[in-house]
């Protein structure tokens, strides 16, 4: 390392490893991982959420939690917002996944199609 | 790339504990379960709440386990890391103590709420044998920042103004010492850091080498630029093999890396960083003893002056700063005097961190900004005494300290009123002491501790300590008499005034500071002779009530001595004092109260 400007470089590459420990994101995006969760194809989902957001530096942390009692609807990813407002998003699978990081966290525009109630109101 | 981090605290106690298994543990369940991709396991420095340890931190989830044992990580990887079901049986909580409502928030737990970290900031966050990661979290900026844009005089202005002061214990400010050195003329000067960390009780400088190694080597860096020093030595007592061994990966990483080394950032700065073990002396943490023994003399002190900023280690100008000082160095350079000096009092800056150990539920590491209040300390970050016990005192500053009592809970901490209420801030180790200490047997363990440590070369000291400990002894074995404390009293003072080194001039301060304390329970030893607190044994003797007895004979099988005689259900059982080594078994042993101490 020769000069500040090394340090610089060095320090965003670096930062990668570390950012998830730091806490304080616009979004909390939360995938239920149980049973139910991980045999519907909750997994791939889960990668596909982290790969993105750490390619595309997305505001957000990604984070799993168990089953929230829907079972049917997985797999399930819920997004908090730093108001405490949360969109549930059901059957969501990788494809889906990047369009909630591209459209919800990155342009703040819930995909209503995607979510919960409008899958109940077709009537699965 | 990673989606969870686990952090494994690898400190010192925590490793006591295991951790280092637990580590283990966690790489191999995570292939059993196929996350070896997804999860990664990070050994990081002291979390500070050493009672609850072996502790473990799950990020981003920011889920904090404590007493976690090897046996526990499948379960923390099958269900946490694998279903995300938080295993809150092993989760770190607090109860709220109005509404009673448990704590997961590791934010709010009242251990890490009051605090604020600046030294002990990367410690638990970061991984201290991976550099990237301290450089991740703005690690060697501030020296960057120093050596491109700052002239050496500048920076010991920002250190001046910033109000730090030694954290070793004596509070000299920084900025002055630095200053001192620089003035000095010549081109061969050196600074040390001095990591011979002796007090009983006290082990934040190993917490701070261990969990975040390369803020030493960045603020001792600044520290060479600013005096125009070119080597640096850290003297380290070998008893902290995991602190050496992690202080001499980040040296070598710092090196590889250029940040250590010749023309450091291209700006021609150049400087290397050795590392000298100590053997243990307590007495190597005096300054002049600790130049002696890098120079591979025998660690005894010298005369100040010369002090060591005119003639140091190889008769050359010196500087030397304890650890916590400088790991608060890269921060004040990166974020401004006036920052650091809005923290704290008027005349201590900054933040301390304290050693809570003895008689305190949370047993850790605690830095908080100077000024607050030792109740604060005690019953809000440590939770107060165990078991329902009332408090005594708090023994501050280590061998060369004194108690404070009661009386003093609400005294805003800093050197000054320290001082004032008759002991020192030390380097921070904080003893509690609760109603089943005897204030005697304490004194005496300093004492017994100084007479150990003390290097011999001065006589106040090395005779005088040992008259100190003798009739301190006669005491607890009830043979003083009240003479025998103005005696004391006055060896105290002479041995205060004439003794050679920091160490012999503030040995007599644990006696001097009980006897203003506690006097009564000196007297009580002397005049009554009994120990009100039940520790010094030849004072004590232990007898059962005929009439309470219920002739069971759990104390007689409890006794190691068979000092205690009886037949089940028919004869009570009696002690046989001549016999009896007062250890208090039967006394625990006993359910019905039937066993008196007296």
């Amino acid at each position: 390392m020769k000069s500040l400007e090394d340090l610089k470089k060095m320090r965003e590459e670096a930062l990668k490893r570390v950012e998830m420990r730091e806490g304080d994101k616009d979004y909390r995006v939360v995938v239920g991982m149980a049973t139910c969760g991980i045999a519907a194809g909750a997994r791939p989902v889960l990668n596909r959420l982290v790969e993105e957001t750490a390619e595309k530096s997305y505001n957000c942390t990604i984070t799993q939690t168990g089953c929230i009692g829907m079972c049917v609807y997985e797999p399930i990813v819920e997004v908090y917002g730093k108001d405490g407002e949360h969109t549930t998003y059901v059957h969501v699978n990788p494809e889906k996944a990047s369009e909630i990081l591209a459209e919800h966290i990155g342009k703040g525009h819930v995909i209503d199609e995607y979510t919960v109630n409008a899958v109940q109101n077709q009537g699965v | 790339m990673y989606r969870t981090n686990v952090l494994c605290c690898a400190g010192t106690g925590c490793t006591a504990s295991n951790s280092q298994q637990i580590y283990d543990n966690f790489n191999e369940a995570l292939k059993k379960y196929g996350l070896e991709d997804e999860v990664k396991v990070i050994k990081t420095g002291c979390f500070g709440l050493c009672q609850k340890g072996p502790i473990v931190a799950v990020y981003p989830d920011k889920v904090f386990y404590n007493h976690v044992t090897p046996e526990d990580v499948e379960k923390i990887v099958s269900e946490h890391l694998y279903k995300g079901r938080v295993v809150k049986e092993l989760e770190m909580t607090d109860e709220d103590l109005l509404t009673k409502e448990t704590i997961y928030d590791i934010d709010k737990i009242k251990f890490y709420e009051k605090q604020q970290r600046i030294a002990l900031r990367n410690c638990g966050k970061i991984n201290p044998e991976d550099i990237y990661e301290y450089i991740a979290v703005d690690g060697y900026e501030a020296l960057g920042k120093v050596l491109t844009s700052m002239t050496p005089q500048e920076v010991i202005d920002v250190m001046k103004a910033s109000g730090l002061r030694g954290r070793g214990g004596a509070g000299f400010p920084t900025g002055v010492k630095w200053q001192f050195e620089k003035d000095q003329p010549g081109d061969e000067k050196y600074v040390i850091c001095n990591a011979d960390e002796g007090d009983p009780g006290a082990f934040m400088d190993r917490s701070i080498l261990e969990g975040d190694p390369n803020a030493i080597i960045e603020g001792m860096a600044i520290m060479a630029y600013a005096v125009g020093a070119h080597l640096g030595y850290i003297y380290i007592r070998a008893e902290y093999p995991i602190a050496v061994n992690r202080l001499r990966i980040a040296i070598n990483q710092a090196r590889e890396l250029g940040l250590l080394g010749k023309n450091i950032f291209g700006t021609g700065f150049d400087f290397d960083i050795d590392v000298r073990l100590g053997a243990g002396a307590f007495v190597c943490g005096e300054e002049t003893a600790l130049i002696a023994s890098i120079e591979g003399k025998r660690g005894m002190p010298n005369p100040k002056p010369p002090f060591p900023a005119v003639a140091g280690v190889w008769g050359k100008p010196t500087s030397i700063n304890n650890v916590e000082t400088i790991a608060n160095v890269p921060q004040i350079l990166l974020k401004g005097a006036e920052w650091y000096s809005s923290i704290g009092t008027e005349k201590s800056k900054g933040t301390k961190v304290f050693a809570l150990g003895g008689k305190i539920k949370n047993t850790g590491l605690v830095e908080v900004p100077m000024g607050t209040t030792l109740r604060e300390i005690i019953y809000e970050i440590g939770g107060g005494c165990p078991n329902n016990k009332e408090f005594k005192a708090v023994q501050t500053g280590g061998p060369s300290g004194g108690c404070l009592t009661e009386k003093e809970l609400d005294t805003p901490i800093d050197y000054d009123n320290l001082i004032k209420a008759g002991s020192m801030m030390g380097s921070g180790g904080m003893i509690v002491l609760d109603e089943d200490n005897c204030m005697v047997d304490v004194a005496r363990f300093y004492m017994e501790f100084i007479v150990d440590e003390s290097c011999g070369k001065c006589t106040p000291c090395r005779v005088g300590t040992k008259r100190l400990l003798e009739m301190l002894t006669k005491i607890t074995k009830g043979e003083g008499t009240l003479e025998m404390l103005d005696e004391m009293e006055q060896l105290c003072y002479e041995i205060r005034n004439t003794a050679l080194c920091g160490l012999g001039q503030t040995a007599p301060n644990p006696i001097l500071s009980t006897l203003s304390h506690f006097r009564d329970e000196y007297i009580a030893h002397i005049v009554d002779k009994k120990c009100p607190a039940g520790v010094c044994k030849d004072l004590l003797t232990y007898s059962i009530d005929p009439d309470k007895c219920k002739k069971c004979s759990m104390c007689a099988r409890g006794c190691p001595v068979q000092a205690i005689s009886g037949v089940p259900g028919k004869e009570p059982y009696v002690i046989d004092t001549t016999k009896c080594i007062k250890c208090g078994a039967c006394m625990s042993a006993c359910r019905f109260g039937a066993v008196t101490r007296g």
